[in-house]
């Protein structure tokens, strides 16, 4: 059995997450990675995506939250996300997340300033990895 | 000498004034505690931002080129933004008064140094009070902040405008005055600088770990321009709450006092009423008395 260690995710409203786990794994900038007890310290970028947390062991996923992109930190002691929303995966619906989906690309095909569309297609790029977390 | 009617007049309006002011205060009271729990759960998020930049200070390559300009600066101090931030609604004591005051006061510096000075005004108080002196230099006024509930996208939305702002050069140097929460009874008007940003590399109780051999991923760089914008929202966000605290408390202490006026006043009134009452019954005694003497 490995150890556990302490996993903590919080958004800038609320600590969401506090507690021993085996294994979590989450959506690096380059790509998914899992960290367990031991791991090597490093900061990384996190993208939209899934974050699965193996509380018991290394195989039964026992919560899954989606984020919004943030920033994990791992140190000799813990784990820490800072994410900048976190939504357990169970709450997504998809069937709204779609319909806002469509609402967004139309918005983006008459956006007017660049910006504007940089911004929009940035909330699409979320709503999407969202979309493929609910599915 | 008023009459009795006015003063039994009297003594009704400043009863349902109290009755005004106490309700205020009970409503101040329970918005106090939603504000507190609010800033409550928002500081792990801050404590931990605060640990993983001053980890990234510290391993971060020593030649000021590589570092990002909002930590550095831009090299100049010519364009100051002020952010004041007030409340959108009055009847609570000198909390808008005081931030006004001391924005004056760090313009006026501000200004004798040669600086030129640009004003965000968060809340309808400050823009009102500050109009009349500075009204050319007020870009912009957000106001109706966290009507319902006060949400880090509120501080995200305020933030990209700053930034917008910086990117676009037309500030070096950001300054917020607000009121910090300091107690129910006490709101200390403090100045604090957003950009350039200053990291605490020491915490000051000597929590912080050493870092050593840390990876970054992407790289340091990249990692820093990405989560400097975040941290700059999540300061901001920690002054909304805080100045959204320090409002619920003046708010509360100001209408206990008035209640406690208004009680004070009931008192003096209904003690000249009875005493005019008094005076008045024995002069018509009097008249009595000594016109069935007079016979």
């Amino acid at each position: 059995m490995a150890e556990t260690f302490n996993f903590e995710l919080v958004s800038p409203e609320a600590l969401q997450v506090s507690k021993p786990v085996k294994m979590v794994s989450v959506p690096g900038s380059m790509g998914e990675y899992s960290v367990m007890a031991g791991h090597a310290p490093i900061i990384t970028e996190l993208k939209p995506g899934v974050i699965r947390i193996y509380a018991d062991n290394e195989v039964d996923v026992t919560e899954s939250l989606f984020v919004a992109g943030g920033f994990a930190e791992v140190t000799q002691t813990r784990f820490t996300v800072l994410a900048g929303e976190a939504i357990p995966v169970s709450k997504l619906d998809r069937a709204a997340l779609k319909a806002e989906s469509k609402d967004l690309y139309a918005k983006i095909d008459t956006a007017i300033s660049d910006s504007d569309r940089e911004l929009l297609q940035k909330q699409w790029a979320v709503l999407e990895a969202k979309l493929q977390a609910a599915a | 000498m008023p009459s009795l009617k006015d003063l039994k007049n009297r003594i009704s309006s400043v009863k349902s004034t109290r009755k005004i002011t106490s309700a205020m205060k009970m409503v101040a009271g329970s918005k106090l505690r939603r504000a507190q729990e609010n800033a409550e759960s928002a500081r792990p998020y801050a404590e931990r931002m605060a640990r993983v930049l001053s980890s990234l200070a510290m391993s971060l390559p020593k030649d000021l080129g590589s570092v990002p300009k909002l930590l550095a600066g831009t090299g100049k101090q010519d364009n100051v933004l002020l952010i004041v931030v007030t409340s959108d609604r009055g009847l609570c004591g000198a909390f808008n008064s005081s931030v006004v005051r001391e924005s004056r006061r760090v313009i006026r510096q501000l200004e004798m140094d040669g600086r030129h000075v640009q004003i965000l005004c968060i809340g309808r108080k400050g823009r009102d009070l500050l109009r009349q002196e500075h009204g050319k230099k007020i870009i912009h006024t957000v106001e109706d902040m966290g009507r319902k509930r006060l949400s880090f996208e509120d501080a995200n939305i305020i933030n990209a405008k700053v930034m917008a702002l910086f990117d676009a050069g037309a500030i070096d140097v950001c300054q917020v005055v607000y009121n910090r929460f300091n107690s129910v009874i006490s709101q200390v008007v403090t100045v604090k600088q957003l950009i350039p940003f200053a990291i605490e590399t020491d915490s000051g109780d000597g929590r912080l770990e050493p870092v050593v051999g840390v990876e970054f991923e992407p790289n340091e760089k990249v990692i820093l321009e990405s989560l400097l914008p975040r941290a700059l929202a999540v300061s901001m966000y920690g002054v909304l709450l805080e100045s959204a605290a320090g409002e619920q408390g003046a708010r509360m202490t100001a209408m206990d006092n008035a209640t406690r006026n208004a009680g004070d006043m009931i008192d003096k009134l209904t003690l000249n009423y009875n005493r005019s009452r008094q005076a008045y019954i024995t002069n018509e005694l009097i008249e009595i008395i000594s016109g069935a003497e007079a016979i």
